[in-house]
């Protein structure tokens, strides 16, 4: 090894370090921990290795509900946060006056508190023998039936979850499309007006491309942030998430170590490296997309 | 296409209220411009040339006055109605689509009794690539071409409507200089093939003389000549367009007139007949001084440059307004290079007087090689030129 090489390794000694030690290695144990059947982190003992973790997990009915809480989750909060974005963006872009403003109006949500939030849409939402939140006051004004969206039927829940979720990431995603927008050259709108181009045909042709390696980037986060959702879901719903039936993946994950039940680290493990597995597994999918039809400039 | 542009002005809202909150960019810019034509508008950068060739193309609506192509007000007509092809400094190519689906787009946009047929829109599109020659790279993506092809495509889409008027706004600003100097033979080349009216709008007065039949030099908004590229060079009405057209510039002294002789400093250099006692600004075209060991202006001799068919002599006088003056003189003058001085002789059909104040051209009786006579023909045959500020649209 020549001296120039060992100054370059020497300078990476501090990352390769800090990574080593809070990266890698509890990434490494993960995995070791979720082959390890019964693992006592007290004693630090366990009697066997195999895949028994995942078994078991793959079978607990509150792992399965929780995977399915996520999956809806992604599912219907990601293309909708993300279709949601692009219009207010457009909207943003298009007007002139006070344009500055709404900008910080639609970034508030970003810098406040998820707990604060979570529970403002509690006090919204809820129905109590003794008061109708606001939202069941409106439901009520125009002669629905009231719903507890907190403590009632499942799709109740799910639907106050998916508009938080949608409420909350929509800030971010709003920033980085209307300065997306604003980075496109405004000769190639002016060219496109010059041959006649209709709006819709400008917004189709030219401004969806040129904004679409964005658009691809706040997707493939969108999947993974929700996919890891679980701030939120306790801002609204509590602590207890599979008494409600609103746990999600890393809800479980997190009962698993430190819960009521807790004290199973290696489920906990298994269930995480299951979590690793499916975000892995999307991303890459949606990388093979962006490759094939995003274009590059 | 004939285009008339009649007394049009273009303001912006300021926030500098010191200036009224008002930007007049265009101001009162009145210009005739003749069917097949390629019209150079010229001037330093801010002047409002871009901002004219906007309202021409209809991408911005003139505060006042009217545009007329042909016999019809287009003042009010969008781009597409009006038939305009533009080409853009920075080209503005879609970088997503092909060579072929760029020049094709504005032919997808035509609707109704225009509207193409597949077949027809890629007859088309083939045609004017072969027109700018780059028919063999129709299924390259834009970045995967040199910047002069990129031109080529810009201006292949910019015709492929067969457009009545074609725009050009820095075309050539973005090339490196051998391809400028291609590129604009080839504009010209495209030009005289097609016949279509094209202005062309430039800060490189090289640029607009070499190509353009009429240029139009502006300052401010205003237009401060209209004219043939050699005329106005010959010619110039004021100090600006004498300053503005030419490579090496044209040597501005401070000077004066006493009884019909000119003095610049002390030193008595031409008799001017004709013309009034004052302070005045004289210019002196490089070409327009002759080295003789007697010569009436004595300069301070800074570097002499033989550059084979010429010889460039660089030079400093007390009532130059530069630091360094420079003369092009022939190969065979013999200058004294040990000397600290150099004497000049200098030729009064290549020295144009201006006011001292307001900058405009003072003329006298042998700055031409014409006789007096002549002058006068001259003078009038200017007034009546081909490209004359209009007064009424009589199109």
């Amino acid at each position: 090894m020549n001296t120039r090489s060992m100054k370059g390794w020497l300078y990476l000694i501090p990352a390769i370090a800090f990574l080593g030690v809070f990266v890698v290695y509890p990434l490494f144990d993960v995995i070791v921990y979720s082959f390890e059947e019964g693992y006592n982190s007290a004693s630090q003992t366990f009697f066997g290795t195999g895949i028994y973790n995942y078994q078991y997990v793959l079978r607990d009915p509150y792992f399965i509900q929780a995977l399915k809480n996520t999956f809806i989750l992604v599912i219907v909060t990601v293309p909708l946060s993300t279709l949601l974005a692009l219009l207010i963006s457009v909207g943003l872009s298009s007007i002139s006056k006070l344009q500055e403003l709404y900008q910080t109006i639609f970034f508030l949500p970003y810098v406040t508190n998820t707990l604060a939030v979570g529970l403002v849409f509690m006090i919204l939402f809820q129905k109590t023998p003794y008061t109708d939140g606001f939202v069941n006051q409106i439901i009520h004004f125009f002669g629905g039936s009231t719903v507890d969206f907190i403590d009632g039927p499942y799709w109740a829940k799910m639907t106050v979850m998916c508009i938080y979720t949608i409420w909350v990431v929509l800030p971010f995603k709003i920033l980085i499309l209307t300065s997306a927008l604003a980075s496109v050259n405004p000769d190639y709108y002016k060219a496109a007006k010059v041959d006649g181009t209709s709006s819709w045909r400008i917004f189709y042709r030219i401004t969806l491309p040129m904004i679409s390696p964005m658009i691809f980037y706040l997707v493939i986060t969108g999947f993974i942030g929700a996919f890891k959702a679980y701030g939120d879901v306790v801002a609204i719903f509590g602590t207890n998430l599979n008494a409600a039936g609103m746990n999600t993946i890393v809800g479980y994950v997190y009962d698993m170590l430190y819960g009521n039940g807790g004290g199973y680290p290696s489920y906990a493990s298994a269930a995480a490296l299951v979590l690793f597995a499916i975000v892995l597994t999307i991303t890459c999918i949606n990388l093979l997309i962006q490759r094939r039809s995003v274009q590059t400039s | 296409m004939k285009i008339v542009l009649e007394h049009i002005s273009k303001r912006y809202p300021n926030r500098d209220k010191k200036v009224g909150g008002v930007f007049t960019a265009v101001d009162d810019f009145d210009l005739t411009i003749p069917d097949g034509k390629l019209i150079g508008l010229l001037g330093p950068s801010g002047c409002g040339k871009s901002t004219t060739l906007n309202m021409i193309c209809g991408l911005e609506a003139p505060t006042e006055g009217k545009i007329w192509f042909g016999d019809t007000d287009v003042t009010n007509l969008t781009p597409e109605l009006r038939g305009v092809g533009m080409v853009f400094q920075s080209y503005a190519l879609y970088p997503h689509m092909t060579v072929r689906q760029n020049i094709m787009f504005p032919l997808e946009n035509l609707k109704g009794p225009d509207k193409l047929s597949k077949d027809e829109m890629l007859r088309r599109v083939e045609e004017a690539a072969r027109l700018v020659q780059i028919d063999e790279l129709l299924d390259r993506k834009p970045n995967e071409m040199s910047g002069g092809q990129q031109q080529r495509v810009a201006i292949a889409r910019a015709l492929v409507k067969t457009p009545k008027v074609l725009l050009l706004d820095e075309p050539l600003s973005n090339l490196d200089a051998r391809l400028r100097l291609t590129t604009r033979e080839e504009i010209r080349r495209i030009q005289r093939e097609t016949g279509i009216t094209t202005i062309f709008v430039t800060h490189d007065q090289e640029e607009a003389m070499s190509i353009c039949d009429e240029i139009v030099v502006m300052e401010r908004g205003i237009i401060r000549q209209v004219g043939k590229p050699q005329y106005v060079y010959d010619e110039p009405d004021n100090l600006f367009v004498s300053k503005f057209l030419g490579t090496p510039p044209i040597n501005v002294f401070e000077g004066r007139i006493e009884r019909e002789s000119l003095f610049i400093g002390t030193q008595e250099v031409l008799d001017v007949p004709g013309a009034l006692d004052g302070p005045v600004s004289v210019g002196v075209r490089p070409e327009g001084f002759v080295p003789e060991p007697d010569g009436p202006l004595v300069c301070k001799l800074i570097a002499v440059e033989r550059m084979g068919r010429d010889t460039s002599v660089v030079a400093s006088h007390d009532a130059h307004d530069g630091v360094q003056m420079r003369a092009i003189v022939s190969s065979d003058a013999r200058i004294d290079t040990k000397s600290d001085t150099v004497r000049f002789r200098i030729r009064p059909e290549k020295t144009r007087i201006f006011d001292a104040e307001t900058g405009e051209r003072i003329h006298f009786f042998g700055e031409t090689m014409e006789e007096p006579a002549e002058v006068m023909a001259r003078e009038a045959r200017a007034n009546a030129k081909p490209v004359a500020p209009q007064t009424g649209a009589d199109a």
